[in-house]
């Protein structure tokens, strides 16, 4: 099955963005850290484990009449870093989005582990993540040090 | 160099060096010496929770050097207790200190202390994470029984969960090439985390509930106190502290040389027979935090220790 026909598997949005090249199984948790859940108003697409030649299969979500913004972005580098974004605008790429997970994740989401520091909301220094090995992902507290578990990330997004 | 946050903040030659600088200031540890090599500087002691040997011992240090201390006395009386936020706490101390030594029950709190900071912050101690002003006491107290920290055989028994005494020592420890073993009930086994770090760095790890089995070839052992609030019920208390309990009969079969450390205060952990037996080390351990202290400030406040250090007597 070609990768055309992956995307066809939902109707083409015409203004909002793509996102592709989701590791394949992971596009709820992609959603979690954006924040587009039941109560967005928005209509999201969302197909899954398709497959794909890059990746042998994949998730791909689309979500209407929102483009990502920056710090979208920089969440969506923690659950997908390798996942393509593209911005529609009028059935058309409009604009291809990088995503890039630098060494350190800074102001995105707040360390997990309950007795660090940076879990008093009014410390006014940024939160920040190291990145400690990309794949799979491993992510330590500059601060306190401790490995972050990812499955809780989507709670502490700033 | 700025502050001393974790054991990684200095490299082995660092260490030893620091260590050999400790040594030479022994006699001014005991006051059979004045050098007053920090005259003028302010040490700020920060201490958010109790702590009875590393804040005194910080506070001595400072004073046989010559150097005065100011405290931030007891966090109830404190801005802390109206909400001041430890980034407003630092930027004061900050302005008033040449050096800030701080235990703070959250994790982290040191580094980020020392990302507020100008001045080099020593961490006495942030929640359950580095204690690594205790690793150089400790490093010098086992240096100081052995001649050297390589390839030494370390149980480490007790709490070793929530023990950040021996989080700290066992990452310094494993430098050195030291065979760790940790010895602790199943509830307060070293964290998972910490152990996958050690053996990650190629550390000789074993882990058992079995403490006295594992002293026999032991070089030193280190004991931690049991907490009962870490318990949920009583009886599992008494089973698991009963079980680290060290007397001098434990000890018939140990090394000579073998030395019985623990970071204090302890509680019924190493029964008070085991004191005059020449394996206990605890009590010179607790003095060696003044002259391993002393070390450290000159060393991050950019004073060189003399190589000689002699004359000026009180």
């Amino acid at each position: 099955m070609s990768n055309e026909h992956s995307m066809r598997r939902v109707t083409a949005i015409r203004n909002g963005t793509v996102i592709d090249h989701i590791p394949s199984g992971q596009a709820m948790r992609v959603l979690e850290m954006l924040g587009i859940g039941g109560a967005t108003a928005v209509p999201v697409s969302l197909v899954m484990n398709v497959p794909s030649k890059k990746m042998g299969s994949k998730d791909i979500i689309k979500v209407e009449d929102r483009e990502l913004t920056q710090s979208e972005l920089d969440r969506l580098a923690l659950v997908a870093p390798e996942a393509r974004v593209a911005i529609i605008r009028a059935y058309s790429v409009a604009e291809k989005l990088t995503i890039n997970l630098g060494d350190e994740v800074i102001n995105v989401v707040r360390c997990t582990f309950s007795n660090c520091i940076t879990t008093n909301l009014r410390e006014p220094q940024p939160h920040r993540l190291k990145v400690t090995q990309r794949d799979p992902l491993q992510l330590r507290c500059h601060y306190c040090g401790r490995p972050q578990n990812l499955s809780e990330l989507a709670k502490n997004v700033l | 160099m700025t502050g001393l946050i974790t054991m990684d903040d200095l490299t082995n030659e660092q260490i030893l060096s620091i260590l050999d600088d400790a040594e030479r200031l022994l006699p001014v540890a005991r006051g059979e010496i004045y050098l007053p090599l920090l005259q003028g500087r302010i040490l700020g002691n920060l201490f958010f929770e109790p702590s009875t040997r590393t804040r005194m011992s910080f506070e001595t240090a400072m004073k046989r050097l010559g150097g005065d201390v100011v405290n931030l006395g007891d966090v109830k009386t404190s801005s802390v207790v109206k909400g001041e936020t430890l980034f407003d706490t630092i930027q004061m101390v900050d302005g008033y200190t040449d050096i800030i030594a701080m235990r703070h029950p959250r994790q982290g709190a040191a580094q980020y202390a020392q990302d507020a900071a100008r001045v080099p912050i020593l961490n006495g101690g942030d929640g359950a994470g580095h204690h690594p002003t205790q690793t150089m006491l400790d490093l010098f107290t086992i240096k100081q029984a052995h001649g050297r920290l390589e390839g030494l055989k370390v149980v480490l028994a007790g709490d070793l969960r929530y023990g950040r005494t021996v989080h700290s020592l066992s990452h310094a420890l494993i430098r050195f090439g030291c065979e760790l073993i940790f010895a602790s009930p199943d509830l307060l086994n070293m964290p998972d985390d910490i152990v996958s770090d050690l053996r990650a760095q190629g550390a000789n790890v074993v882990e058992t509930e079995d403490l006295y089995g594992s002293m026999v070839d032991a070089d030193v052992v280190y004991m931690t106190r049991i907490q009962k609030e870490r318990f949920a019920d009583e009886d599992e208390y008494a089973r698991c502290a009963g079980a680290y309990k060290l007397h001098a009969r434990h000890l018939s079969d140990v090394k000579k040389d073998m030395i019985v450390m623990h970071p204090l205060p302890r509680v019924d952990e190493i029964d008070p027979s085991v004191d005059k037996t020449r394996h206990a080390r605890y009590f010179e351990q607790a003095f060696n935090g003044v002259v391993a202290r002393m070390a450290l400030l000159c060393r991050l406040l950019g004073v060189t220790v003399p190589a000689k250090i002699e004359g000026g007597a009180l």
